[in-house]
């Protein structure tokens, strides 16, 4: 693997007060240089405790931590003028315009203020900001306000790039938008940590994965080792009568099929798509079983945890 | 969180540059900047004429009252602080200004340096509005500018507690609270009328109020009645008792906001 942009060894870390449980705990983590890292985990995870600390906006209990060479703790400063951070909410001033807000960050980033001031139109422009003039952030869209702040968190073209789920409450087109930017950006070499609680989104933007659940690592791997671990896609099945799921279960030319009575549903993991497709319409028709529906698709979140919380799978680090 | 190399070097520009930025505010809510400056002329007037003030006051009541209402403004003045300190903090900005290479302490200087100008803009406008309704400072330049820094310095105490407090309860709920407790600790005090002409015990309360320090030594610096000379002394001391216990406990709690 390539020199590490980010380097984790057993973070912990505990909020205040007794008897809570660790928010991260015992977390490894190898960053390459250059590298899209997609965290995926549900709610409570420790993203974004893991994001606050690789951004030095929280000390961690114990651990090595280095980002961009440089340890969070005792070289925070040498940290922070090489990160960009877009964290889970937005963090602008709300009275400002787009444009004063970049300047603004601009400046503190000690770019001086022509460089800040040609560096904020550059953004705005990038974003497609450039028409908001001097609306106050507080008028703008969720897509807008978001777009802005990730144009904030590039304010220098950071080494290091930490994302904490930039898409949250974006429509399908804000989506894309930001996943774009990011795929820009790590053209221009620039590292990226993404913390998300969508596959779909890892999927689409990261080299390799880390599953977190419970502040620990259960899985690392590429998008498709994850997905082999996990029994890849799956085919849905609704039937329209529930008294024909025994007989359909028999039919259907795969194995593990899980059912659902109540939903009517057949599901099964699939390794060809089409395959699979071809075969399930084929044999319900030849047994005259009459189906509602009939799907592929990923397999979600939950069940690339059940699968890894369950049998505590762990796909291997290819060397 | 110790800091790897030196940010001193930018401590100056950082400090100016989040104060500008209270500046910019200022620009975009000119509303909001007219209410605060007009509120406490509102406050004069309603305690000059509607209410009808100044029990146990010998002497000319405008001459008592302005002073009184000086300091009443600075003593309210925690309340704004602690207001943008904790929007600040609840709007995530304090966080991006803190991952950020910027110097230590640029963010609580800035707002401190926004803060003090503006309650310069309300001690200006406030005593503009009391010489119009007949006040006058009589206690020549020197007593002028004494009364002034004593008036400021109060402020600047009660900017550092606003800020501790907003570091405390970092919750824009908490906010209400002390936005209620505010007015009896503010009325408390001599600005409107004399402790003599109150119960014994709300007397001596009233007189052991800082603000009721802060008001009689600028009366005295002014030259209005009410002034009693010897206040000067406890009108410095109890802001700085004040500063030595909330500034540093604010700081400290600023860096906290890391655990
Ligand atoms: N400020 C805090 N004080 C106390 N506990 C906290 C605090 N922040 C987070 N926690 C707890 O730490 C754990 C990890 O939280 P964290 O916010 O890092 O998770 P997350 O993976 O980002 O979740 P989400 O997907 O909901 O954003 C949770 O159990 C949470 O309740
Ligand atoms: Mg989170």
């Amino acid at each position: 693997m390539a020199e590490a942009a980010i380097t984790v060894e057993g973070a912990r870390k505990k909020y205040g007060g007794k008897g809570g449980a660790h928010a991260l705990d015992g977390l490894d983590l190898r960053v390459g240089r250059g590298t899209v890292h997609g965290v995926l985990g549900p709610n409570g995870a420790g993203k974004t405790t893991l994001v606050r600390i690789l951004s030095t906006l929280l000390r961690p209990d114990a651990g090595r931590i280095e980002v961009a060479g440089h340890d969070v703790v005792t070289q925070a400063y040498a940290v922070r003028l090489r990160i960009g951070l877009l964290g889970q909410h937005a963090a602008l001033d709300e009275e400002l315009g787009g444009r004063e807000n970049l300047e603004l960050f601009g400046r503190l980033h000690h770019l001086g203020a022509r460089t800040a001031r040609a560096r904020a139109g550059e953004l705005l422009e990038r974003f497609d900001l450039a028409g908001t003039g001097r609306r106050p952030v507080r008028a703008y869209s969720g897509g807008m306000r978001r777009r802005l702040d990730l144009a904030a968190s590039l304010i220098t073209e950071p080494e290091v790039l930490f994302l904490d789920e930039p898409t949250t409450g974006l429509d399908p087109r804000g989506r894309s938008e930001v996943w774009a930017a990011v795929r820009s950006l790590v053209g221009g070499g620039t590292t990226v940590l993404l913390a998300t609680q969508h596959l779909e989104e890892a999927d689409q933007l990261a080299d390799r994965i880390s599953v977190v659940d419970a502040g620990r690592v259960i899985a690392d791997g590429t998008a498709d080792e994850l997905k082999a671990a996990t029994g890849a896609d799956r085919i849905d099945v609704v039937l329209r009568d529930a008294g024909q799921l025994g007989a359909a279960v028999a039919l259907l030319p795969m194995t593990a099929v899980s059912v659902d009575p109540d939903r009517r549903l057949l599901s099964a993991p699939v390794a060809d798509r089409m395959a699979a497709l071809s075969g399930v319409v084929q044999a319900l028709q030849e047994a005259g079983i009459e189906a509602e529906d009939v799907a592929l698709r990923r397999p979600t979140l939950d069940e690339v945890f059940l699968h890894l919380t369950g049998e505590d799978h762990r796909v291997k680090e290819s060397a | 969180m110790s800091i790897g190399a030196s940010t001193g070097a930018y401590a100056l520009t950082d400090s100016w540059t989040m104060t500008r930025r209270e500046l910019a505010r200022w620009a975009r809510q000119p509303a909001q900047v007219a209410v605060g400056l007009v509120f406490p002329v509102m406050l004069l007037l309603m305690f000059g004429y509607l209410v009808g003030g100044g029990r146990g006051v010998s002497g000319d009541y405008i001459d008592y009252l302005v002073p009184g209402m000086l300091a009443l403004t600075m003593a309210f003045g925690l309340e704004g602080t602690m207001l943008a300190v904790t929007r600040d903090l609840d709007k995530g900005v304090i966080d991006r200004f803190r991952s950020m290479p910027m110097a230590d302490g640029a963010v609580l200087v800035g707002r401190s340096a926004a803060d003090m100008l503006q309650s310069t803009l309300v001690l200006a406008v406030l005593a503009g509005a009391g010489y119009a309704l007949g006040w006058r400072a009589h206690g020549g330049p020197g007593g002028f500018l004494g009364a002034v820094g004593l008036l400021l310095l109060f402020r600047f105490a009660m900017l550092w507690i606003g800020i501790h407090l907003a570091l405390l309860a970092g919750r824009p709920e908490l906010i209400q609270a002390v936005q209620i407790l505010v007015w009896p600790v503010g009325f408390l005090s001599n600005a409107f009328a004399a402790p003599r002409s109150m119960p014994d015990w709300l007397g001596t309360a009233v007189e052991w109020n800082p603000m009721s320090q802060t008001a009689t030594a600028v009366r005295d610096l002014l030259g209005g009645p009410g002034g009693e000379s010897g206040h000067v002394g406890a009108a410095v001391l109890w802001p700085l008792v004040l500063l030595a216990v909330f500034l540093p406990s604010a700081l400290r709690r600023f860096a906290r906001l890391s655990r």
